[in-house]
């Protein structure tokens, strides 16, 4: 097969025969339905198809995955997404009775953009992402992962990669599912701290009336600031430029303490952002100053706390990109992501669809379109993630089990 | 749910459990309103019920509207509440307060058949009815309101001490700077919810949660009693709502529910509130009406008037565009019921106040000051309809249209001359003009000049020509008056 990458790598004759031997079905079922038997979790679920030429077809559902690969084998979408589980099927809405027609349930889904950390980030711009940025997103799914699971007791997480410069997050705990829109904005509420874009410099004045932080914050802090050096001040260098050590004195409520760094970093302009920091650093100790301690620990919350597209999260109907999509413009396939080896992510590595396809071809000839390719994945690459939708969906499934068996004791 | 004259509500809800016919017996000031009234209420008792309760969340829908503070929002409510639907402690009771909280009872679910029947008018109802639930909890005395507490199980688990001790670090940062009811941190109570109980705590992070629990600290528990106000009633709304269309069985409530929420809609925040507060100043009694009339309607309302004095009727659609531009002009529900009957010369009392007494009431909200049903503008009288009561600029032959502008103006000092001018804008149906050129040639003495209309607008509404007509007139009326 010959394709030319640099110009589409997304072609539609790539992207068909990705959907018909590759695009993982079953696992993705088995995810949203918590059971081998189809459930409403499944039928009353909406499929959104993005076609070639920016044909966006809304309110799809299906009886079963197979259902689901027959269309999308037909409409070749360049992508589609998943939305929420509605009170009726979403394809027979137009005969449901008006206002009978509603999202019952919706996985609590997260989205972290890369281009949110653009005025901190100063390797990279726009769409790139490269290994030293990736870390700002790692550090996001760190502190996120965790709050999620200590705090709200949420244990069915699953992160995807978006497929360009950024990461999904689906979960799927009952409790989450069945988060009203109010609610979800309560929890999006709790977890916003940092506002992404461009008045990031604003003072965050997290701490309380007894300069402590709120126990939630107290453990990101802890966490990033073990980060904080390797990320902010080496890697990123945020401070050796006088804006960016200029947007770090913006932060400093002590004005003397500020005229006297300036001073000391305009004569000495070749001083790192950790000379600097360290600098500041001083002066908390020579002064025992306490809210120059807490303007630090703002300033490591503001470069590094998970900044969060909000507006994806609050409502249950919004859609969100299915995961092993394929990104139109990268041809990089959205898989999901091991939490514990999350900062080591390359997202060059990821497998592209045209490569994947090389890979079957290098195992595989054989023409018959109509042939079933269940498998196929399994020789290439795509491998491993796949796995661990599989185990994901298990645990899903497991999880479904006890509640029912419980259900039954308790009659 | 007929039952003679009276209805009863609970026909219509799904809770209904207790047969309890005759009066309940309410034990608190407070009410979740688990249960629906079992007792038979008149048609009349049901709607001034609904409409006394729609006053006050009129005027909580208002504030937010008019940016009121929330103290000022508490005042405002208290006041209306304690107007229109007193709600006294049970301490020193006065031997009302069984009925008061009867007809808070029924007010309450009243009005959730009318507002249940929408997204946004339940949005918009729960929002109202959980503002004026925490108004009075905030004015309930501390033992009543422990009483009432009590009395429901709000399914909070209390904190036990070994389990405070080892959060304790975390529940002192979190709760740092929070005055505590005993002024001391480490004596708080604290109560364990699901998170999702305390929104608002958790949306302001003013909360410790740990593993999906919101550990809650006693003063803060009202947070969750409001949560649980809200969410109980969205969710009887929409219940409500699925089992409504039996309902409509009952023809006489169809138009009361379809009244109230209308006023809801059609704002009641600011048109119903500004006609309580003007007080209808203009308060015209019922034999004012002819004098005013002939010295200040436009045409349309004019030829109505006259039409009424001629015939000693009108026609439904007529009697409802002249009686809400009454009502609007300042005419009281009594009075209106005194001019309606004198003009109705020709019927028997008891055909009066069985066939036309309800509407006329009706009009007004069954009292006055309120416009929940709006007087029709000119684009409402201009539109086509089942009426023959429309704009005469429009709907009148050129001849008929100038004889009568002639009869009814020359008085105030319209002359032939200024017919072409005005014939002119009717031919380019231009109806608006004509009637606006007329209102500023009849009233050239009060220094109205060509092209200043009314307080220099083209006329839009026949209420907006009366009540510029009348405001114009009435230093020179109170000259005489001193005179
Ligand atoms: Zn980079």
């Amino acid at each position: 097969m010959d394709i030319d990458e640099s110009s589409q790598p997304a072609s539609p004759e790539v992207m068909l025969v990705f959907y018909r031997r590759l695009y993982p079905f079953k696992s993705i079922y088995n995810w949203l339905n918590h059971e081998h038997a189809p459930t409403q979790l499944f039928t009353h679920r909406e499929f959104a198809f993005t076609l070639p030429g920016d044909v966006y077809l809304r309110y799809n559902s299906f009886g079963s995955a197979d259902e689901l690969k027959k269309q999308v084998c037909q409409l070749n979408p360049s992508r589609f997404e998943i939305g929420p589980i509605y009170s009726a099927r979403p394809r027979d809405r137009k005969t449901v009775r008006a206002g009978a027609f509603t999202p019952l349930l919706r996985e609590l889904v997260f989205d972290i953009d890369m281009t949110d950390y653009d005025p901190v980030r100063t390797c990279c711009a726009g769409t790139d992402i490269c290994r030293k940025c990736w870390q700002f997103i790692a550090a996001a799914v760190r502190v996120l992962d965790s709050a999620l699971r200590e705090q709200f007791g949420y244990e069915k997480l699953l992160w995807v990669y978006s497929g360009r410069r950024g990461i999904h997050l689906w979960i799927s705990d009952r409790e989450a599912m069945e988060l009203t829109d109010a609610q979800r904005k309560a929890l999006v509420g709790w977890l916003t701290v940092v506002q992404g874009g461009k008045e990031g410099s604003r003072k965050l004045g997290l701490h309380g009336a007894k300069g402590q932080l709120s126990p939630a914050l107290q453990a990101a802090l802890d966490y990033l600031r073990t980060i904080f050096g390797a990320l902010v001040l080496s890697n990123q260098d945020c401070f050796r430029s006088v804006e960016g050590y200029e947007e770090l004195l913006k932060a400093i409520p002590d004005s003397r303490v500020v005229d006297t760094m300036r001073t000391k970093w305009t004569a000495s302009p070749s001083r790192s952002s950790e000379d600097k920091w360290n600098d500041l650093l001083k002066q908390t100790q020579t002064k025992t100053q306490s809210n120059l301690m807490a303007a630090l620990e703002d300033v490591i919350l503001q470069y590094t706390y998970p900044r969060l597209d909000a507006e994806v999260s609050k409502h249950r109907n919004h859609l969100l990109k299915a995961p092993f999509c394929v990104h139109p413009k990268t041809g990089r396939v959205c898989v999901p992501l091991d939490l514990a080896t999350i900062e080591n992510f390359e997202p060059e590595s990821v497998p592209t669809v045209s490569q994947l396809l090389r890979e079957l071809d290098g195992i595989v000839r054989d023409d018959e379109d109509s042939k079933e390719f269940h498998s196929d994945w399994e020789k290439t690459s795509l491998k491993p993630y796949i796995e661990l939708l599989d185990r994901h969906a298990l645990s899903l499934m497991e999880a479904t089990r006890n509640e029912k068996r419980k259900t039954d004791m308790s009659w | 749910m007929f039952k003679g004259s009276s209805i009863t509500v609970h026909d219509v809800n799904p809770e209904a459990q207790v047969a309890n016919h005759g009066l309940l017996k309410y034990p608190h000031r407070l009410n979740f309103y688990d249960i629906p009234p079992t007792f038979d209420v008149t048609i009349e008792e049901f709607e001034t019920c609904g409409l006394d309760r729609l006053r006050i969340l009129a005027e909580i829908e208002s504030s937010a509207a008019r940016n009121r503070t929330a103290e000022e929002l508490k005042d405002v409510t208290l006041k209306q509440n304690n107007k229109y639907l007193p709600l006294n402690m049970s301490k020193g009771s006065n031997g009302e307060t069984d009925g008061e909280r009867r007809r808070d009872h029924l007010s309450h679910f009243v009005l959730r058949l009318a507002f249940c029947r929408s997204e946004d008018l339940r949005r918009r109802f729960v929002k109202a009815e959980t503002t004026l639930f925490k108004v009075r909890y905030d004015t309930d005395l501390g033992p009543e309101r422990a009483s009432f507490l009590s009395s429901r199980n709000f399914n909070w688990i209390p904190v036990e001490s070994e389990e405070q001790k080892r959060f304790s670090q975390e529940l002192a940062a979190a709760y740092q700077g929070n005055r505590t009811e005993t002024g001391r941190p480490e004596k708080e109570k604290y109560y364990k919810v699901k998170w999702t109980r305390v929104p608002d705590l958790v949306e302001r992070r003013k909360v410790f949660l740990k593993g999906g629990w919101a550990y809650v600290p006693s003063r803060e528990l009202s947070s969750i009693i409001f949560q649980e106000f809200e969410d109980h009633l969205q969710k009887a709304l929409e219940m409500t709502a699925r089992l409504l269309p039996r309902l409509d069985e009952d023809t006489r409530l169809v138009p009361i529910l379809d009244n109230l929420s209308q006023g809801f809609l059609a704002g009641i925040s600011a048109e119903w509130t500004s006609a309580a507060d003007a007080g209808n100043a203009e308060n015209i009694k019922a034999e004012q009406i002819d004098g005013i009339a002939k010295k200040h309607f436009p045409l349309c309302m004019r030829t109505l008037h006259e039409n009424l004095l001629r015939d000693h009727h009108l026609k439904h659609f007529g009697r409802l565009q002249y009686g809400l531009f009454l009502k609007v002009l300042g005419v009281s529900i009594e009075e209106a019921i005194v001019f309606w009957r004198k003009s109705f010369s020709l019927m028997t009392d008891d055909k009066f106040n069985k066939e036309y007494k309800y509407n006329i009431r009706h009009s007004y909200g069954l009292e006055g000051k309120r416009a929940n049903y709006a007087a029709k503008s000119c684009m409402q009288i201009l539109t086509p309809g089942p009426s023959d009561h429309g704009c005469p600029y429009r709907n009148y032959s050129p001849e008929n249209l100038q004889t009568a502008l002639l009869s009814t103006y020359s008085q105030q000092g319209l002359r032939a001359a200024d017919l072409p001018e005005i014939m002119a804008s009717v031919k380019t149906q231009h109806y608006h003009v004509a009637c606006t050129r007329v209102f500023e040639l009849t009233h050239s003495s009060f220094g109205v000049g060509r092209g200043e209309g009314i307080s220099g607008e083209n006329v839009t509404h026949p209420n907006e020509y009366a009540a510029r007509s009348m405001e114009l007139a009435r230093p020179k009326d109170e000259e005489m008056v001193t005179e």
